[in-house]
């Protein structure tokens, strides 16, 4: 049983990898491709709240600024796709990506020159996020800064680079953004089905991959000291442990994951803008992490799935809905599960749930105790 | 008489004028254990914030082994060898007891030794061993926030302990135990002396004495007096600013 418990992640996995693409192609239950590439996005988001996990979850501090780190991805693959694709859709009269056109640049801005090379986008996917929150993270952390004040400056971050990003048109095409779905990426169209079950299944390959990343970092000592910071972070001090640089690693994780995202997810919806650097974005993000469970790594990645499909099923009812549907889901949890969907099924919430409508064992305030035959005979014998 | 391990040379410290410490001095022999009473707000919590760096004097110098140790931060103090355990029994309540002692007896404490060492089989032993001694050993896989008032004091001793520092600062230990745990401690703080410098800060006047340790009188940001639990009970100025009320019992 405990086996079981623990391949259930694995199985889905498996399920999202062979079963939904198989439906998707042959439109099986009403499963289309288009809920396929959904569903590819959702996965996408999950390595976003997986670094929010790591960063508020285990270490204690929101940061309401993952949109930047989760963009700059986003932005690394689409510089790389427009400067990459000659076609009559993205290229322009003098070769350079067409939005250049439209306002009259003819040289190609320098820091864009280094994402001709595939590789070297690949690696600023990750690489350039981390570096930003390397920065960031290390001047905060070092002032000790943290609790709300963290949460303000990092939300104030977010702003300035949604400016930036919004007011820059010669440079990165503004509030437009960039438009990937008309690119080519391995010889297709990035928006046809073909590339986008090949996004899908990259993401899921990637998936794993983070979770086990974020896996080996929380569940050593590594992770108890993040805890620690957590819980307490004076004492950590006072035991010799300097928390600044366990704060900046576990940073910089989370905007390497937040990177890796904002790429897969700009790939799938087909364009990157500075809307991803909006502060609602941010917050749903740790929406996210909060409904699906924080402290745990099962807990954001269902969460992130969950609420975005749930947001994809009310806003095709009811368009105007999700947003209301959203707060009541938040203002729930933080309520009623401050565990997270996760957390309450871990701590037997199902249980106490059966045991509401008399299906299960009713437990009084100690459940291990009361569930616990040994226990039980020998307080009934005492 | 040996050279001292710590020494405070005239510390004062202020809140925005108001004098936490005044002109204190106060000096410690290696292996000594060393009681300190005061009634409240004599600035025995704010003596230890000085040794351990969390708040700074305003004046005076703090030496630990002849070198200052003003201005460094508090893990850098830390790792000097100097342990601190507070007045309320601070330890992570989301880890288990095993978890957090081997988080405190981590030899390396840099992040990247943490993740990628593990620990070696002498801490753990270390680790084993204090368990055993204080009574944990069974509770080991529980939360630290699972256990009793009296448990979890044990354990933030039980950390200080496996941190192993040259100086342990004990900030009200038995504050909250029952007189069987008390007299426990006392046992488990006095044969940690000798091989650690300790300091005691307690309330308990039945405690003090069991330690049988040289106590010194603050008051107000000063020395009162220094001397054996009768010397300084004897005093009149003691009597007057704290043993006066409080010797009933």
């Amino acid at each position: 049983m405990k086996l079981f418990k623990r391949l259930i992640p694995w199985i889905l996995l498996a399920f999202a990898f062979f079963i939904l693409p198989a439906m998707a192609d042959k439109d099986l239950f009403g499963f289309s491709q288009f809920r396929l590439n959904l569903f590819g996005r959702y996965f996408s988001l999950a390595f976003v709240a997986l670094g929010i996990d790591l960063i508020w979850g285990y270490t204690g501090l929101l940061s309401l600024g993952q949109g930047i780190f989760f963009s700059l991805g986003g932005y690394a693959i689409a510089m790389h796709l427009l400067l990459v694709t000659k076609n009559d859709f993205t290229t322009g009269a003098n070769g350079l990506p067409k939005f250049f056109e439209n306002y009259g640049v003819d040289q190609l801005p320098f820091f864009w020159e280094p994402f001709w090379s595939f590789p070297v986008s690949i690696a600023a996917i990750f690489i350039v996020p981390s570096i930003v929150a390397g920065l960031v993270g290390y001047l905060i952390f070092r002032n000790r800064i943290k609790g709300v004040y963290f949460s303000i400056i990092t939300q104030a971050s977010l702003m300035v680079f949604y400016h930036f990003f919004n007011g820059q048109q010669k440079l990165v095409n503004g509030t437009n953004g960039l438009k990937t779905s008309t690119t080519e990426i391995f010889g297709m169209q990035a928006g046809s089905d073909d590339a986008q079950l090949l996004f899908y299944r990259i993401t899921l390959i990637l998936l794993p991959f983070a979770f086990l990343l974020c896996k080996y970092l929380t569940s050593g000592r590594f992770g108890d000291a993040l805890i620690g910071i957590r819980d307490d972070e004076p004492r950590l001090r006072f035991s010799g442990f300097n928390p600044t640089p366990f704060k900046v690693i576990v940073f910089v994780v989370a905007g390497a994951l937040a990177g890796v995202s904002g790429a897969l997810y700009t790939v799938q919806s087909g364009i990157v803008s500075p809307q991803f650097m909006s502060i609602s974005m941010s917050i749903e993000m740790v929406i996210w992490v909060a409904v699906g469970g924080r402290g745990t790594l099962i807990g954001p990645i269902l969460g992130a799935v969950v609420v975005n499909y749930l947001r994809s099923l009310v806003s095709e009812a009811l368009p105007e809905a999700w947003l209301f549907v959203q707060g009541a889901l938040f203002v729930f949890v933080v309520v009623l599960m401050p565990d997270g969907i996760y957390g309450w099924f871990t701590k037997g919430g199902f249980r106490s749930m059966l045991a509401a409508f008399g299906l299960a064992k009713k437990t009084a305030t100690y459940p291990k105790l009361d569930l616990d035959e040994s226990a039980q005979s020998e307080s009934a014998s005492a | 008489m040996s050279q001292a391990i710590l020494d405070l040379d005239d510390v004062s410290v202020s809140f925005d004028g108001f004098y936490a410490l005044t002109d204190l001095s106060f000096s410690l022999r290696p292996g000594e254990l060393r009681s300190i009473i005061g009634p409240n707000g004599a600035g025995k919590t704010t003596f230890l914030d000085v040794i351990t760096g969390k708040v700074r004097p305003t004046k005076g110098d703090v030496t630990l082994r002849g070198k200052s140790i003003v201005g460094l931060s508090e893990q850098k103090i830390s790792r000097l060898g100097v342990g601190r355990k507070f007045q309320t029994p601070r330890v992570w309540e989301n880890l288990t007891v095993q978890r957090n002692l081997e988080l405190t007896a981590s030899p390396n404490k840099n992040p990247l030794a943490l993740l990628t060492e593990s620990l070696n089989d002498t801490v753990k032993d270390e680790v084993f061993k204090i368990m055993e001694y204080v009574g944990l050993a069974p509770y080991a896989k529980w939360q630290a926030g699972s256990l009793s008032h009296g448990q979890k004091q044990w354990l933030a001793i039980s950390m200080l302990v496996a941190q192993s520092p040259d100086i342990i600062l004990l900030d009200e230990p038995v504050a909250g135990l029952t007189d069987e745990e008390t007299s426990k401690t006392a046992d488990l703080i006095k044969s940690l002396a000798g091989e650690h410098t300790v300091v005691v800060i307690e309330h308990d006047m039945e405690f003090i004495r069991d330690l049988g340790a040289p106590v010194t009188v603050l008051h107000q940001g000063q020395k009162l007096t220094e001397g054996t639990l009768d010397e300084v009970k004897a005093d009149p100025r003691v009597i007057e600013v704290y043993l006066g009320e409080s010797d009933d019992h």
